[in-house]
């Protein structure tokens, strides 16, 4: 071939790709038009506020919710915290049962599921909108919220189907219908029916568009601008290759790096945090004082507190059951030992992760105050605090640790990336057990709602993320709803659960197979 | 009082030969049983997916079938065509912990393993599990070539 003919060749090429972008532009406009207006009555319904105030009723329901628990079983994420510990190093754990899946491995994964954009975006957005004093009411939230993992996970594991091929499927939609039929309460199959569409709602959602949104705005971010659908249908076919093609190993790299992932993660915020020790007194003043007078943030304190308890229920998804699915895994004689187990959860995800991601951006001095009065300074729109450069989302976090660390951004790219796959992996089974609840367990059966999932990366990735992060936080708040009601059915019997366990143990009669 | 030997099997030539030097004490000692174990690999602490916690018990099970019938059985049998009294143990753990609390729990004597197979990366910086048996375990020990 001679230099013209390369030459024109490549001319040719290059006009076909501006072509193609432009076509690709435009699909992405269409893709997200479509999108916002499908589910925009849905999103209004969820949000809607509580009559004669900005707080939407949603918000209210999940504290109300993670409140009762905390009461109604005696503040047991506290009580028992020192044995939830003892449990997940395995001290209570039978040898003969060695080989099962362990405490420690039903929390990893479950942990795998929430641990990710939660902490890194959420959190940002948060603190973003409702400035420091948000992660007060987020920590408040994810305390109380450890009652609400307890109570649905002890219901997972003791309700789970256990099948003759030795798997087993668990969940919100298992002990709906079974734990009503046993109480002979009517509308449990109703329950486990909503709660089925929402979670596999949910997954789309949350655990799969906005994982797919998030990891294209970070590589693009990198790579410069791009469709999102080339992200999406990268990330379509590594998922596909997981979840359809049974290719393990990727799965397994993907579960190896990322827990190393988080611990680099929290590891980083610690050497700012020790770095910047002068300014954590600060910084905590800071979220104080937020955390009741919102600082000059959009709304205040109701500004302040429904960020702080909105991202919390986001990133730890306690009351929404989709970690009991996880948890209904472990086969222990004792259901109430991954109650304790799974209430580690929401503490470390959000009392530990996201604290340090929001002290982090407090510290780093991204959000603009006025110097005169010590207030935040609010952007043009006024419904977020302003930022040094006008960052929001996950590109605020990673200005934050870009403060102390200069290259983390990148290291922190990565890690988002790695994050949105390992959560869209286990949302990808969270929602096939919706699925399989709903249609029957079989091959055809599951590779439908498996291709379904891998086209709803494509959308995500090429969708803005407004539309996508509403519809992601509706469809998982619509499982709460649902779930909720039912545990407050159910939760009697997670007493007795509690009640028995807590005797035999104080008497002696469960003992610790290692001291 | 009969004494009890414990030996532990990998399925490769090293446990034959584990095997073939306790069938020799046993002789030796005349009252004497064997136990022979096998260890699965394996920790509580490791990551999986969730689908691969659903589908845990299934494996498990097919794990210690695989072990039973390709290991621990033609070594019984082997072991009473011989006229020694044996019985087979399969655990999933840490090779040297699970070795060492079988032998305890089945008070045994000793504990006779192979020289390790294992090599490599892993055996320099971790140890191998002979090594590791050998430094931690609560009985004697006796490592066969």
């Amino acid at each position: 071939m001679t230099a013209t003919a390369m030459a024109a060749f490549a001319a040719t090429l290059l006009t076909a790709g501006a072509a193609r972008a432009q076509e690709a532009m435009t699909l992405d406009e269409r893709v997200n038009q479509i999108f916002a207006e499908i589910t925009g009555p849905f999103v209004s319904f969820i949000f809607a506020p509580l009559y004669g105030t900005d707080f939407p009723w949603i918000v209210m329901w999940l504290v109300i919710a993670a409140t009762v628990f905390t009461l109604y079983f005696g503040f047991v994420q506290f009580r028992y915290f020192g044995h939830s510990i003892r449990l997940v190093k395995g001290d209570y754990s039978d040898p003969d049962d060695a080989g099962e899946v362990s405490h420690f491995q039903a929390l990893a994964t479950a942990l795998s599921g929430t641990v990710g954009l939660g902490n890194i975006a959420g959190v940002a957005v948060a603190v973003g909108i409702g400035g420091p004093g948000a992660t007060f009411w987020m920590i408040l939230a994810g305390l109380l919220g450890m009652a609400s993992k307890f109570t649905e996970c002890t219901l997972g594991v003791k309700y789970r189907n256990e099948y003759e091929d030795g798997t087993v499927s668990g969940g919100p939609m298992y002990y709906l219908s079974k734990g009503f039929r046993e109480l002979g309460l009517p509308g449990g199959g109703v329950l486990a029916v909503l709660f089925s569409v929402f979670c596999i709602l949910g997954s789309l959602g949350g655990g799969n568009m906005f994982q797919a949104n998030q990891a294209h705005a970070q590589i693009s971010g990198i790579l410069g601008d791009y469709p999102g659908w080339i992200t999406g249908l990268v990330f379509a076919f590594v998922v596909f290759l997981v979840i359809v093609g049974g290719i393990k190993s990727i799965a397994r790299v993907t579960e190896k790096i990322v827990p190393f992932m988080g611990i680099l993660y929290v590891g980083a915020a610690l050497i700012i945090l020790i770095v910047e020790y002068d300014k954590i007194g600060w910084a905590f003043g800071q979220i104080f004082e937020g955390a009741f007078s919102g600082l000059g943030v959009a709304g205040g304190l109701v500004g302040a507190l429904i960020q702080g308890f909105k991202r919390a229920a986001f990133s730890n998804e306690a009351g929404v059951g989709s970690a009991a699915i996880a948890h209904s895994a472990v086969r222990t004689k004792e259901p109430i030992t991954e109650g304790f187990v799974s209430l580690l959860e929401p503490l470390i995800d959000t009392v530990v992760i996201c604290t340090m991601t929001a002290l982090v951006i407090t510290i780093s001095g991204q959000l603009i105050t006025d110097p005169q009065t010590g207030r935040f300074v609010l952007d043009e729109a006024g419904a977020a605090i302003a930022t040094i450069d006008g960052n929001t989302g996950v590109a605020l976090t990673s200005a934050a640790f870009a403060t102390g660390i200069s290259w983390f951004p990148y290291v922190l790219a990565v890690a988002v990336v790695l994050f949105a796959f390992s959560t869209m992996i286990s949302w990808s089974y969270y929602g096939l057990k919706a699925w399989t609840y709903l249609f029957g367990e079989g091959k055809t059966k599951e590779l439908i709602f498996k291709l379904i999932f891998c086209a709803f990366v494509v959308i995500g990735a090429a969708a803005n993320l407004g539309p996508v992060i509403d519809f992601s936080d509706a469809a998982i708040f619509a499982m709460a709803v649902v779930n909720i009601l039912g545990l407050y059915f159910l939760m009697k019997v997670v007493r007795q659960e509690l009640r028995s366990y807590g005797r035999r143990l104080r008497s002696g009669e469960i003992v610790a197979y290692r001291t | 009082m009969t004494t009890r030997l414990v030996v532990g099997l990998d399925g490769h030539a090293s446990g034959e030969r584990a095997l073939d030097f306790a069938v020799t004490q046993a002789r030796l000692i005349g009252d004497c049983d064997l136990v022979v174990a096998y260890v699965i690999e394996w920790s509580p602490f490791s990551f999986h997916s969730a689908e691969e916690n659903a589908q845990r018990h299934r494996r498990r099970e097919e794990e210690i079938s695989t072990v039973m019938s390709r290991v621990i059985d033609p070594a019984v049998n082997k072991l009473e065509k011989l006229g020694i009294k044996a019985t087979g143990v399969v655990r999933h753990g840490d090779v040297a912990d699970t070795l060492n609390a079988i032998a305890k729990q089945q008070k045994a004597a000793q504990i006779i393993v192979a020289r390790s197979s294992e090599g490599g990366f892993s055996s320099r910086i971790f140890g191998s599990s002979t090594f590791n048996l050998v430094k931690g375990a609560d009985l004697p020990v006796t490592v066969v070539q």
